[in-house]
């Protein structure tokens, strides 16, 4: 089983994207488990949203504590939030940011797998928009493949209508443009 | 075909609604329950299924409107939460009495103050003696197999009691994970149209709910009494039938690796699927731990919890609410009563936990297992605990 948790900011898309993310691996025909920090949310504040995804059926009903991969959409949250609780000393940390793996690994002191993407850039020059869950997914199916790049062309289309195919573009640059460190 | 599909559990529980050729529906919005009322109300709204949404001013409404119109025969459907529960008491007996088969689905939430909008067992509980029957669901396809049932249970003629089905808020309503939808023509061969045994009609009229004095009140109260006894057979044929029909079995108490355990975990609701993964977790130490599972609470299943507990010597009853003054929780207290008069009961352990949202992992079921086996080994006599609750 493969647990992920999500930073973002309320009105940044976590949540769409831990849905997206377990339709398109049930979809798949495995298990999965996608929801929200539970409670009231507000537009800008931290949230965070889950995900386990699994090959056989999950029975697990609590929260996520010891994930064993961390993504954070919007880099100012680093700092002020502490991303890297809990993470599994051999586990993956995606970031959304402009630096470099090495810089991240330095600034948080995670001595896991390091991966980063300006995503930021991405969606603003994908989408004029600078949402990055989509693009941040493209990340994460790089990073760890929990599942198929193709798996998500249907729920795009149900989620994004018209804009579908520029998400698709984003998460598929996103997928070639991430920078990998491995664990130290 | 049955489809699986991964969907948040309120939506999946509003599309189970769908699938049962109701009427009319009253949903007033409630966290955790509002997803079912959107949802419910945009399958009306883009004319999917072909029914009344009622857009009600409070709860209070919401149950005096489906319990109208279940007077007139139409099959009916509402859900509620936590405070939206409180607000509908004043009808629930009314409904009971009045015999007819709402189904609600409850996405449960503790309960005012303070103010809080997460998970736990209180808002049920504080209607416990409503005279409806009561389900519990563990997960999102037992959330749709079951709201399609309750309408089966509540509607059979030697029942004709309101049906709620349980379903924990937030766990459950707020998570998406794979369900899977019958085919929609096997529902229909599943549930035909409610036959009612008697409708509120100008052409012939009736009267329901009338004034009822000493000399007859206490009748209608032994008749609900009766009925809702009498529900858990038809409950068990239900199961049956579902079995046969769609596949998945469904029991009044569910059971794991009880066999031969000697410490049973005794969970309502979501909670029982984490437990699995604590008896595992126990067996691989050592201990042989098992679990039951109640999914019916009224009509409580005495004999089956009975069978249920087998030779156990310690039972851990997990309580998401507390029976303020009393003996602990609801849950530890019914049990007491069932194994009052028995030969050589097990011990009883309370833990109220889970309340207000408080999260319920897998280590913490183990705590609570070895310390109860730490007071059973020393000899202990164990009431009930607030479970990791400080002060």
């Amino acid at each position: 089983m493969i647990e992920i948790r999500w930073h973002g900011r309320g009105g940044q898309g976590a949540v769409t994207t831990v849905e997206m993310l377990s339709q398109a691996a049930i979809a798949e025909g495995k298990y999965a488990q996608g929801f929200p920090s539970f409670g009231p949310e507000r537009r800008g504040a931290p949230v965070a949203a889950f995900n386990r995804v699994d090959e056989k059926q999950i029975k697990i009903r609590s929260g996520i504590y010891k994930p064993d991969v961390v993504v954070v959409l919007d880099p100012t949250l680093i700092g002020l939030v502490n991303v890297t609780d809990g993470l599994k000393d051999g586990g993956v940390l995606i970031v959304n940011t402009a630096k470099s793996p090495e810089e991240v690994r330095k600034s948080t002191g995670y001595r896991g797998t390091v991966a980063t993407v300006d995503a930021t850039k991405i969606a603003r020059e994908e989408l004029g928009v600078p949402i990055t869950n989509t693009t941040m997914l493209g990340a994460v199916i790089k990073a760890v493949s929990p599942i198929k790049v193709d798996s998500l062309t249907d729920l795009l289309k149900h989620r994004f209508g018209r804009l579908a195919q520029r998400n698709m573009t984003a998460l598929k640059r996103a997928f070639t443009e991430l920078n990998i460190l491995k664990a130290a | 075909m049955a489809k699986r599909v991964g969907m948040e559990v309120a939506i999946a529980a509003s599309e189970a609604v769908a699938l049962c050729n109701i009427d009319m529906a009253a949903v007033y919005p409630i966290t955790p329950q509002s997803h079912i009322a959107e949802h419910l109300s945009d399958i009306v709204a883009d004319g999917r299924i072909d029914a009344e949404f009622v857009t009600v001013e409070s709860e209070h409404s919401a149950i005096s409107c489906v319990a109208g119109a279940s007077a007139t025969g139409a099959r009916v459907y509402t859900a509620t939460s936590s405070q939206g529960l409180m607000l509908m008491h004043e009808i629930l007996p009314i409904v009971s009495a009045m015999r007819l088969p709402v189904v609600m689905g409850i996405a449960n939430r503790a309960v005012s103050g303070p103010l809080n909008i997460l998970n736990d067992h209180t808002d049920i509980m504080s209607q416990r003696d409503c005279g409806w029957v009561v389900l519990f669901v563990e997960n999102g396809q037992e959330a749709v197999d079951l709201t399609i049932q309750s309408f089966k249970i509540a509607e059979n003629k030697d029942v004709m009691l309101p049906t709620c089905v349980n379903i924990d808020g937030f766990q459950l309503t707020h998570m998406v994970e794979p369900v899977e939808f019958p085919d929609q023509k096997l529902v229909n061969k599943f549930l035909p149209p409610r036959k009612p045994y008697a409708t509120l009609h100008p052409d012939k009229p009736v009267t329901m709910g009338t004034f009822a004095m000493g000399d007859i009140f206490p009748e209608v109260m032994k008749a609900k009494d009766e009925a809702l006894k009498g529900a858990k057979k038809v409950v068990l044929d239900v199961f049956a039938e579902w079995k046969k029909m769609f596949g998945r079995e469904y029991k009044l108490v569910e059971t794991y690796k009880t066999e031969d355990a000697e410490c049973v975990f005794v969970t309502m609701g979501s909670m029982g699927e984490t437990a699995e993964v604590a008896v595992n977790e126990l067996r691989k130490a050592g201990v042989a731990a098992g679990l039951v599972k109640i999914r019916l609470w009224r009509p409580f299943p005495f004999e089956e919890f009975r069978a249920a507990i087998g030779k156990a010597k310690l039972l851990m009853v997990m309580d998401r609410a507390i029976v303020h003054g009393g003996m602990g929780g609801p849950v530890s207290v019914e049990i007491k009563s069932a194994l009052y008069g028995e030969k050589n009961p097990p011990a009883v352990h309370d833990y109220i936990m889970g309340l207000g949202g408080r999260d319920v992992a897998v280590d913490d079921f183990e705590a609570m297992a070895k310390k109860s086996l730490e007071a059973y080994r020393k000899g202990v006599e164990k009431d009930y605990e607030f479970y990791g609750v400080r002060g």
